[in-house]
């Protein structure tokens, strides 16, 4: 019964910079908090050069795969100095960095699903925003009983998702288009 | 609301509107050509992480976020105006305690942004970004500036008609929204390439504001209304019948 159309999406444009970073936004956690991670990434087009103005917003459970907000039947669960969203431009080489804590595993319609981030992307030359998840490396067996990764059929489609380890954190390279196009999701 | 059985967490999903929305792949607007997926998006089934978001409170809010044309020591320059509304979901219900972020050009067309270059003037009193959270029955207000139109090279003379562009969370990941509102009449459209991206006439009037005589304020201000509607909530059987609240237009 869904009586009242919605608003149609635009391009966040060339000039995103004034109105969406936050001086905090990479910092869904404090910089100093034992155990936190950076996710990192590059942004590159059909053409395999850097988009240099887009956004990533991240969003993802705690590490105990809870959320802070009223609408998971389990409760909301605050953990503090845990934001669980991150919001980051890319920089002058298409490059972002989100500074958080490795989420739980978090329950799905038949088990758990793997430790995994949800991730925007936001550009100029965009009209809709894009969405990804970011999965974990290490997380092999929760990874092979997930049930968004086990929908998609093509390993190499599904290796677009999973972050490679570094020394600080994980990295997810996100290709827009093209021979390594990210697999985006209709959400 | 949910079944907890041992099988697994049911949750409601989120209605999805692929019909209001402009596709990835639009070739007038030359800038979707390397930036669009060629490959055919995978349904992701709304679970936990999609159907939460941060709850963002006041703390992202500071001063005169509200009052574009007061954030400097003298006043903007410009037509000044307000521009107001309710942000609801597809099923009317009011979307309370929200953030809503916006920016926009000056009232000569430019933004204070070392990418913007174009020969109109900056005004040192005018920063162009605004953030509020709505009340608790949906609604927002700004005071501004109205934006002027600016040229940019996607074809050409290519103008951008007058826009303020918008940034919403509401209550879940599926509602986040980053849009554009317009004013009503503007002599621009048909050469826009944002506007006519939007496949439906009726959803691209969904993207302009009204002219709002009654609440024009006199002497100060013209006032332009500007509804927003996010996705609403799949119904299920198990959903008790709940309260929703007629469009008060
Ligand atoms: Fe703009």
């Amino acid at each position: 019964m869904s009586t009242h159309p919605t608003t149609p999406s635009q391009t966040v444009g060339p000039y995103l910079h004034i109105g969406l970073p936050w001086p905090d936004g990479p910092f869904a956690v404090a910089r100093d908090t034992p155990g936190a991670v950076w996710l990192r990434g590059t942004v590159h087009d059909g053409a395999g050069a850097p988009v240099t103005d887009a956004l990533i917003e991240t969003w993802q459970a705690d590490p105990e795969g809870r959320f802070d907000h009223p609408d998971d039947p389990r409760g909301a669960k605050n953990l503090p100095g845990f934001r669980g969203f991150g919001r980051c431009p890319t920089d002058d080489t298409g490059s972002y960095a989100i500074l958080t804590l490795k989420p739980g595993p978090v329950p799905g319609p038949t088990g758990d699903q793997a430790p995994h981030v949800d991730v925007s992307v936001f550009a100029r030359g965009m009209l809709h925003r894009v969405v990804t998840r970011l999965y974990f490396p290490e997380e092999e067996s929760a990874n092979a009983q997930d049930p968004v990764l086990n929908a998609i059929e093509d390993p190499r489609a599904r290796a677009t998702l999973i972050a490679h380890r570094e020394d600080d954190g994980y990295r997810l390279d996100i290709h827009l288009q093209g021979e390594d196009e990210t697999v985006f999701f209709d959400i | 609301m949910s079944d907890t059985s041992h099988e697994g967490l049911h949750v409601p999903g989120y209605v999805r509107d692929h019909d209001t929305h402009p596709p990835l792949d639009y070739p007038l607007y030359k800038s979707t050509s390397l930036r669009h997926p060629q490959r055919p998006l995978t349904l992701l089934p709304h679970m936990l992480t999609e159907i939460t978001s941060p709850v963002l409170g006041e703390d992202r809010v500071v001063g005169d976020d509200h009052d574009l044309t007061r954030q400097h020591d003298g006043e903007a320059q410009g037509q000044r105006i307000i521009v107001h509304g309710q942000v609801r979901d597809s099923d009317g219900r009011p979307v309370p305690h929200t953030l809503v972020e916006i920016w926009q050009a000056n009232a000569g067309g430019r933004y204070r942004h070392a990418a913007d270059n174009w020969p109109a003037p900056l005004d040192p009193h005018f920063t162009g970004v605004g953030r509020v959270i709505t009340d608790d029955q949906g609604r927002y207000r700004f005071v501004t500036i109205r934006p002027g139109a600016y040229p940019w090279k996607n074809h050409q003379n290519a103008w951008r008609p007058a826009h303020i562009h918008f940034s919403l969370f509401g209550r879940a990941f599926t509602q986040r929204l980053v849009t554009q509102m317009y004013f009503p009449d503007d002599p621009l459209f048909f050469q826009d390439p944002m506007w006519q991206s939007v496949p439906d006439e009726k959803a691209s009037e969904r993207m302009l504001a009204r002219f709002d005589y009654d609440t024009t304020e006199p002497e100060w201000a013209l006032s332009y209304r500007w509804d927003i509607v996010l996705r609403g909530r799949e119904q299920t059987p198990f959903e008790s019948e709940e309260e929703v609240l007629e469009d008060d237009e």
